[in-house]
This record gives C-alpha cells, sequence and structure tokens, in this order.
C-alpha cells in the first residue's frame, strides 16, 4: 500500500504480502543464495575490475600528478602523451617566459635510464629532471630527507616503492649509491610518489644532473611548467603561449586526460578490462535470471493460487519486483563488501599500490546490477502476469 | 436470494475451428445457499470447467452466469477479481500451500490479499485453526504436517474471509480414506451455513453421503441433479 505526502511523493509502505514475497523467496534457501550468490559475485567483479582499470588509468599520469606547482605544460606539437616527449629546444624555455601572464616558467626532463646497484642488481627507471634553481617539480610528499638535498652533487630522490625494488629487503635508509651511465647518484630522500604505469622506479634530480643519466642529446628538455599570474585564467594563457611559441600548451589538468586517453586509444588494456565487466555481467544476469525463472516456476501453482484468491496482476508484480530488489540488494551489498575487503588487503601489494574503489564504479556497479535485477525478474514477470488462475484446478 | 449460483445455456469452448474443444456445452445449473453441492462425472466431462467459470477464474464462451446475484462476465476485469477476493474461498486438490509460510501464515493469506495487516490476520487464522482442531500446529510448515492437516489448513484459507461461495476441487482425492472422510466432516461442519454455499467437484463416491446434493456432468452436460432435501 502506498501513502502520498504532503509534498506529493509516494511512498511504499511495505504489507502483509510483501512479507509474503520474501518469505516466499527465502523459504527456499538454495535458490535464494544462488541468487545473491550470482549477484555478489557478478557485482564484484564489475567494481573491482572498473576500479582495477580506472585506477591504472590514473597510474598513466602519475608523473603528471606528482608535479604539482605548475598550472600549464608546455610541450612540442608533436607530443601526445606523458611518456614519449620530442623534446623542446632550449630557447623555447626563454620563449615562454617572454609571454605575459606567465609568472615563471622552468624547463623538466623525462627520461628513462638504466640504473644499477653497487651489489650488481640493475632496473630501468624513470628520470624526472627539476629545475636546478628552484626545484620546481620535486615530490612533496618524503619519507627521509629533504627537498633541498637535491642540490647536494650527484643527489637523487627516489620513491619508496622503487627503493624497495633496488634494494630489496633493506629498510629505507639515506646514502645508498647506484650507477647509471657511468655517474655516480647518492640517494638523498625517499619520497612517496604516486605509483607510475610501468611499477618502474621514478627518480628525481637536478635537469643537469638528470640529463648526463640518460646521455646528452642535441635537445633534452621534455617540458616547460609553467605558473601562471593570478589574474590570468588557464586557457587564455595556454592559447596566448601557444600562439607565442608555436607549441602546445595544456593545463595539468587536460594533459592528464591526454595521457590516459592515449592509452585509452592505443592499447588493449580498456578492451581487456571492457570484456570482463561486460561477461561478469552476461554472467550474472543470466545465472540470476535463469535462478529466480526456476523459482518462479517452482512457485507458479502458489501464484496461481494467490490470483485465484484475488491477487491482482500488478500485485503479484511488485511482489516479484521486491523479490529481486532485496536479492539484488543484498547482492549488490555483499560484492561491494568484498570489493573493498580487497582493496583494503591488496593494497599493502606493490602492484595494486593506492588503487582503491571510487565511488564511481560502485555507481556503475550498482546500475548494472539493477539491469540484472530488472533483466531476470521480467521474464518471471511475464510468466505469472499471463499466468491463468484457473491452472490451480489443473491437479 | 436463495440460490448462489444460476447458471443459464453456459458453454465453454477452447481454440478455433478444427482444434476447438467443447468444455461445457449450454449447460444450466442452480446451486443453492445452505448447501454442499458435489460436481461429480468422469474425467474430462467440464468439472473443473464449470467450477473455474463459476469462481471467475475463466470467461464463459456463452450464455448467462450469475454469482451470488452478480452477473461476474460482465463486470471489468479488476471488479471481478475483487469480487472474488471478497466473495469466493478455495480449497485446492494439491493444497497449494505457501511453503515457506507457516499453517497461520497461510491460512491468512486471504486477509493479507484483502489488505489485512500481518499481525491481525495471523491472529484471526490462529483463532479459526484452533476451531478446526489445529491450534497446537499453526506455527509448523506445511512440511511438518500430514496431509489431512495440510487440507484443514487449506479449508481455514478459504473460509477466513468469511466469503459466501467455497469451492473446493478434488479436497480429498490427495488423502486416504480415513483423512478424505474427516476433512469431508469438518468441511460439512464448519463451511456449510444458510447464507454460504460450497460446491465440491470430486469423483471420490465415498464422499457422495456428505452432499445436500449432487450434480452429475457428461461431456460439458448436466445430466442429472439428485437433491436429498427436495
Amino acid at each position: 500500500m502506498a501513502r502520498s505526502l504532503s509534498s506529493g511523493f509516494r511512498v511504499w509502505h511495505p504489507d502483509a504480502m510483501d512479507f509474503v514475497a520474501i518469505r516466499m523467496l527465502t523459504g527456499d534457501r538454495g535458490k535464494y543464495l544462488g541468487l545473491i550468490f550470482a549477484i555478489a559475485l557478478s557485482s564484484f567483479l564489475i567494481a573491482q575490475q572498473s576500479s582495477i582499470f580506472a585506477g591504472l588509468m590514473n597510474r598513466t599520469r602519475s608523473q603528471i600528478l606528482d608535479v604539482g606547482e605548475a598550472d600549464l605544460w608546455v610541450m612540442d606539437r608533436a607530443t601526445q602523451y606523458v611518456d614519449e616527449v620530442f623534446p623542446l629546444r632550449d630557447d623555447a624555455l626563454y620563449l615562454v617566459r617572454g609571454v605575459e601572464g606567465v609568472k615563471w616558467a622552468v624547463p623538466l626532463f623525462k627520461g628513462q635510464a638504466v640504473a644499477r646497484t653497487m651489489d650488481g642488481r640493475f632496473r630501468s627507471l624513470i628520470v624526472m629532471g627539476i629545475d636546478d634553481a628552484s626545484l620546481t617539480g620535486a615530490p612533496r610528499k618524503l619519507v627521509l630527507g629533504s627537498i633541498e638535498s637535491l642540490r647536494e652533487p650527484d643527489a637523487a630522490i627516489i620513491d619508496l616503492a622503487g627503493y624497495h625494488f633496488l634494494f630489496p629487503g633493506q629498510p629505507p635508509r639515506l646514502g645508498e649509491l647506484l650507477e647509471m651511465n657511468d655517474h655516480r647518484v647518492r640517494i638523498t630522500g625517499i619520497c612517496d610518489a604516486a605509483p607510475p604505469f610501468t611499477s618502474a622506479p621514478v627518480l628525481f634530480t637536478r635537469y643537469s644532473q638528470a640529463v648526463n643519466y640518460i646521455g646528452r642529446q642535441r635537445t633534452e628538455m621534455s617540458f616547460v611548467l609553467v605558473k601562471r599570474h593570478p589574474n590570468v585564467g588557464e586557457a587564455d594563457l595556454a592559447r596566448r603561449i601557444s600562439e607565442a611559441t608555436g607549441l602546445r600548451a595544456v593545463s595539468r589538468n587536460d594533459f592528464g586526460w591526454m595521457t590516459i586517453l592515449y592509452y585509452i586509444r592505443n592499447t588493449g588494456i580498456p578492451i581487456n578490462f571492457g570484456l570482463t565487466v561486460l561477461v561478469a555481467l552476461i554472467v550474472g544476469t543470466v545465472v540470476a535470471g535463469q535462478t529466480f525463472y526456476i523459482f518462479t516456476l517452482e512457485n507458479l501453482k502458489q501464484f496461481g493460487a494467490l490470483k485465484a484468491i484475488g491477487a491482482s496482476n500488478p500485485r503479484i508484480v511488485r511482489m516479484i519486483l521486491l523479490q529481486a530488489a532485496l536479492a539484488g540488494s543484498i547482492g549488490y551489498s555483499i560484492g561491494m563488501g568484498l570489493a573493498a575487503a580487497f582493496f583494503e588487503i591488496s593494497s599493502r601489494q606493490e602492484a595494486l599500490r593506492r588503487m582503491f574503489m571510487p565511488w564511481q564504479t560502485m555507481a556503475g556497479a550498482g546500475g548494472l546490477v539493477l539491469v540484472i535485477v530488472c533483466v531476470s525478474s521480467l521474464i518471471s514477470i511475464r510468466t505469472v502476469v499471463k499466468l491463468e488462475p484457473a491452472v490451480v484446478f489443473r491437479g | 436470494m436463495s440460490n448462489a449460483v444460476n447458471a443459464r445455456g453456459v458453454s465453454k469452448w477452447f481454440g478455433d475451428g478444427e482444434t476447438r474443444v467443447h468444455a461445457l456445452r449450454g449447460l444450466n445449473l442452480e446451486i443453492r445457499l445452505g448447501e454442499l453441492t458435489m460436481l461429480m462425472g468422469p474425467s474430462g466431462c467440464g468439472k473443473t470447467t464449470l467450477v473455474s467459470v463459476i469462481a471467475g477464474l475463466l470467461d464463459a464462451s456463452e450464455g448467462e452466469i450469475e454469482v451470488l446475484g452478480e452477473r461476474t462476465a460482465e463486470m471489468p476485469a479488476n471488479q471481478q477479481i475483487a469480487f472474488r477476493r471478497r466473495n469466493v474461498g478455495f480449497v485446492f486438490q494439491q493444497f497449494n500451500l505457501l511453503p515457506a509460510l507457516t499453517a497461520a501464515e497461510n491460512a491468512a493469506v486471504p486477509l493479507f490479499v484483502a489488505g489485512s495487516r500481518q499481525r491481525d490476520g495471523v491472529a484471526e487464522a490462529e483463532a479459526l485453526l484452533g476451531e478446526l482442531g489445529m491450534a497446537n500446529r499453526a506455527h509448523a510448515l506445511p512440511r511438518e504436517l500430514s496431509g489431512g492437516q495440510q487440507q484443514r489448513v487449506a479449508i481455514a484459507r478459504a473460509l477466513i474471509h468469511n466469503p459466501r461461495l467455497v469451492v473446493c476441487d478434488e479436497p480429498t482425492s490427495a488423502l486416504d480414506a480415513e483423512s478424505g472422510h474427516a476433512v469431508m466432516a469438518l468441511l460439512t461442519r464448519v463451511a456449510v451455513r444458510e447464507d454460504r454455499a460450497v460446491i465440491v467437484v470430486t469423483h471420490d463416491s465415498r464422499v457422495v453421503e456428505f452432499a445436500d446434493s449432487i450434480a452429475r456432468m457428461e461431456d460439458g452436460h448436466i445430466v442429472e441433479v439428485q437433491r436429498r432435501h427436495s
């Protein structure tokens, strides 16, 4: 029975027939648990896979996120994402600095190099060369050491995960040595950087040192980082810089999305995850639908008896929808609980560090569970609505 | 009104053309209030179809039928359902109790359907089950009850909302002779009263003694009506 409130909302109040519906469902324990399990597993897979996908895609812009001070990133027009950069000429920095509205502009280098520890262990790592003078672009969260230590000779700050890769089993400590391109590197700081997409260690050092670790090229500068004057809009300044220099200027946020979209468009990652989500959806719908349909068939005589006694079709439809909604809600809750537990446990693994379940994937999983519930109950509803109550007389 | 049901020239067929099956053929029948009327006949003679039409579960293809003074076939569907909800009780051959509900909850279902609160409906059902000798089994599930006990619950369900017409389809066929006899005795004792008619569809000759009136059917017709009291 529904009751109208003065505001015009119709509120659902459970009645005795709703109690009958719930008891019919929970009384058949096998079907009930099967239904919940199917929905729980489906919603778990949907949420977990979507969240891991989102987390992986977010990692593609980790180096962009780590540089918090700059409003704009300036790059060659050919550069599409942060991991593959066409270097800029040295005078690009001065051209950018000359644009009105630029508060400051500093160079940033990004490249890859191989580092070797003193005991022979080696690893390819990401090298971030930050401005020598201002140290703009240095990591903000330090576990050990200080940003100022980068001014020391051969100094570098490494991310904590990278430290553990290179020095497994060792507690974090400063002073460890690496060799890169015949250059000595001394760890003067350990930071908590955003996990990169490739899980390679991330090394922060001064620009002048970074280019030595990679090996000098004719052009080396990857990006120019720009801070705008407060009275200039981001988009406006980006346009001015592009017009003045012929380079591409994008906001930090936009560059992050450019990188994410590049990986989405040019790798099989979204297809792989998308297929898993689709399979989870289909399997969840089929199993839930089949279980629910069998449950309805086994109770067809009872539904017929209810119709004979005087339960209307809308009343019976409400019963079936309530049963489906109850199973869906419980299954979804269990699925989300499992997914949350998964991320809680797996966050201690380096491969899934800082992965979490954003509310958007929970909402998306909820929406898909609603689809599962609606589709699986539709067939049952159709069967019961078309049922002739006289069928109860056919022994 | 002394007749619960007046059927005149009632026909019912299924299908069309060559596949048409005539279940009822111009049938005439009166069922009186205050009586237990048995509908008897061989399998396939149309007994179940006739009670389905009387109860409003099927529409007649032809003819007139009045139930409790109302031409139910002329009512819109939702009115038919409401009429049935108020005025008709059912006892089914296979009991058709909801396996997840207790005996009292099963008996209370017609009250639930009519909008009664769960607590009130169950209380009323417990009282009625007490009158039917089931007071100590009111909270048992159907699977914990014997066939005879389940049929008592079904009878309680058929009577709880005080209907004026009770339709029983083969109420004893799933029971042994002793249980069947007990069920019919109960039905006669509690269901039959002045303002109510009870229709029992059966081919069980062992229970004929309980009938006030016997209507014999063959091939969709009423061929004979015998009344105990003329």
